[in-house]
């Protein structure tokens, strides 16, 4: 078995406008730089992209936003972004904003065959409107339904041709549920390692989850706050 | 003496923090909030959580130590500590959600007498989101609000019921800010603590509700 690919263009030849694509990552932290680039040179448009957040006006899923290339982002925070914010209050992209935990659970229920789950958060609250609720134990939960994606670009640290996968610090992220939750799901990573280096006991995701992997080339990483021990605090 | 937008949120921070004990797991929200960790105790383990996925966040890197992959919520860089782990974020959401965090400490637009919170959205002007507040006031055993206590427009923030998109309904337990220690109760807000430079007058003055008192008044607010 080898789920190789040659690149980042090789791995998105499927993928068609009007595709729903969930992209790991928090801030720029693991995001899957290549694949996203990718994107862009190909031109695909009415994407539909599920990810925490949307980037920054020039870096990762900004410059897909840049292009027109969204129709719809399913997200948590989007704070960072000018032009997102702006291309909303024209109308020009649709948003969908949800609870982080609401989020990484509905991913990680869409990946575990949950086509819903109880949560308490939200109640009372927009994010609970039309939606059912329940009371459990004097409690009340609001009903959220799984996410799936046709599509999961994840970012890794590690990964061998078995597709398994090792993260590193807080670039995991939403990439461990991202990687469980789609139709076809394509990892880059850093290092593409022989088969037996990740040690076993090591593996964040297995590689059953994969369906492709390919290694980056030219990471950024850009970082959003630099903050050191001489930064000023705000 | 009027403060600062800095010594306001010094007072703030440095009050929240004695609430902090040894052992506790806490959330920080971004702002006032981040600043608690300025303040803990001496000798007192006080494990951070981050929600994008760690539990014992270090202070801010040397410029040599900075690192991409490691990030707090705000997206700062931040260092790890020995104990430190990482994790995804559906597991960093089950602490939250769970009932696992001892205390957590967000900003905030607006609070009402029920301790109703909004601190995500005002319609039409600011779009970000709730990242992930909404699951920490639902989730975490006590929630502190870090805020200053009136708008830059000098309107109340502590109203008779949040105008704005709310975060969570019946959430929040304890409002910090410059002038006051304020409980939230099932009879209504009770004002236990008023920093020695104003009066209760005027923080009634600045606060929409009616604050309840305790049998012996509020105290001087402790710094």
């Amino acid at each position: 078995m080898d789920k190789r690919i040659q690149s980042s263009d090789a791995g998105i030849e499927r993928i068609q406008d009007g595709a729903t694509i969930l992209m790991g990552g928090f801030g720029l932290c693991g995001i899957p730089e290549n694949l996203i680039w990718a994107i862009r040179r190909k031109g695909l448009r009415d994407l539909t992209i599920v990810s925490n957040n949307a980037g920054v006006d020039d870096f990762g899923i900004g410059i897909l936003l840049q292009n027109r290339q969204v129709k719809k982002m399913v997200s948590t925070y989007v704070g960072e972004n000018k032009l997102f914010e702006k291309l909303v209050f024209n109308g020009e992209l649709e948003i969908e904003l949800n609870p982080q935990g609401t989020f990484a659970e509905r991913l990680r229920a869409g990946g575990a065959g949950i086509p819903a789950f109880y949560t308490p958060t939200g109640y009372g609250t927009v994010v609970a409107q039309d939606k059912e609720t329940r009371e459990y134990e004097g409690r009340m939960f609001v009903l959220e339904r799984a996410i799936r994606g046709q599509f999961a670009f994840i970012k890794a640290w590690k990964g061998d041709r078995w597709g398994n996968l090792v993260y590193r610090k807080t670039a995991a992220n939403f990439n461990p549920m991202m990687a469980t939750a789609a139709d076809y799901v394509i990892a880059e990573v850093e290092e593409l390692v022989e088969l037996g280096e990740i040690d076993p006991n090591q593996v964040h995701t297995p590689g059953i989850y994969v369906d492709a992997i390919f290694q980056g080339s030219n990471y950024e990483k850009r970082i959003e706050r630099r903050t050191t021990k001489r930064t000023e605090r705000p | 003496m009027v403060l600062n937008q800095d010594q306001k949120c010094e007072r703030i921070a440095s009050r929240i923090a004695r609430e902090l004990r040894d052992g506790y797991y806490v959330n920080l929200g971004i702002g006032i909030p981040t600043q608690v960790a300025n303040f803990v105790p001496q000798g007192m383990d006080v494990i951070l959580q981050s929600e994008n996925g760690m539990l014992g966040i270090g202070p801010y890197p040397m410029d040599s130590e900075v690192d991409a992959d490691l990030i707090n919520a705000g997206k700062e860089t931040v260092t790890e500590l020995k104990g430190t782990c990482y994790f995804s974020s559906a597991d960093s959401f089950s602490m939250i959600r769970g009932g696992h965090i001892d205390l957590t400490v967000l900003g905030a637009l607006q609070v009402d007498e029920n301790g109703s919170l909004a601190n995500w959205a005002i319609p039409g002007k600011m779009l970000k989101g709730m990242g992930g507040a909404m699951d920490l006031v639902a989730g975490a055993k006590r929630v502190f609000i870090a805020m200053e206590h009136v708008t830059r427009d000098k309107a109340p923030k502590i109203v008779r019921t949040c105008s704005l998109p709310l975060t969570g309904v019946e959430v929040v337990d304890f409002i910090v800010t410059e002038l006051a220690v304020i409980e939230v109760t099932p009879d209504g807000l009770l004002l236990k603590e008023v920093a020695a430079d104003t009066t209760v007058e005027y923080v009634q003055s600045v606060t929409e509700p009616k604050l309840l008192f305790p049998l012996d008044g509020p105290v001087p607010m402790l710094v």
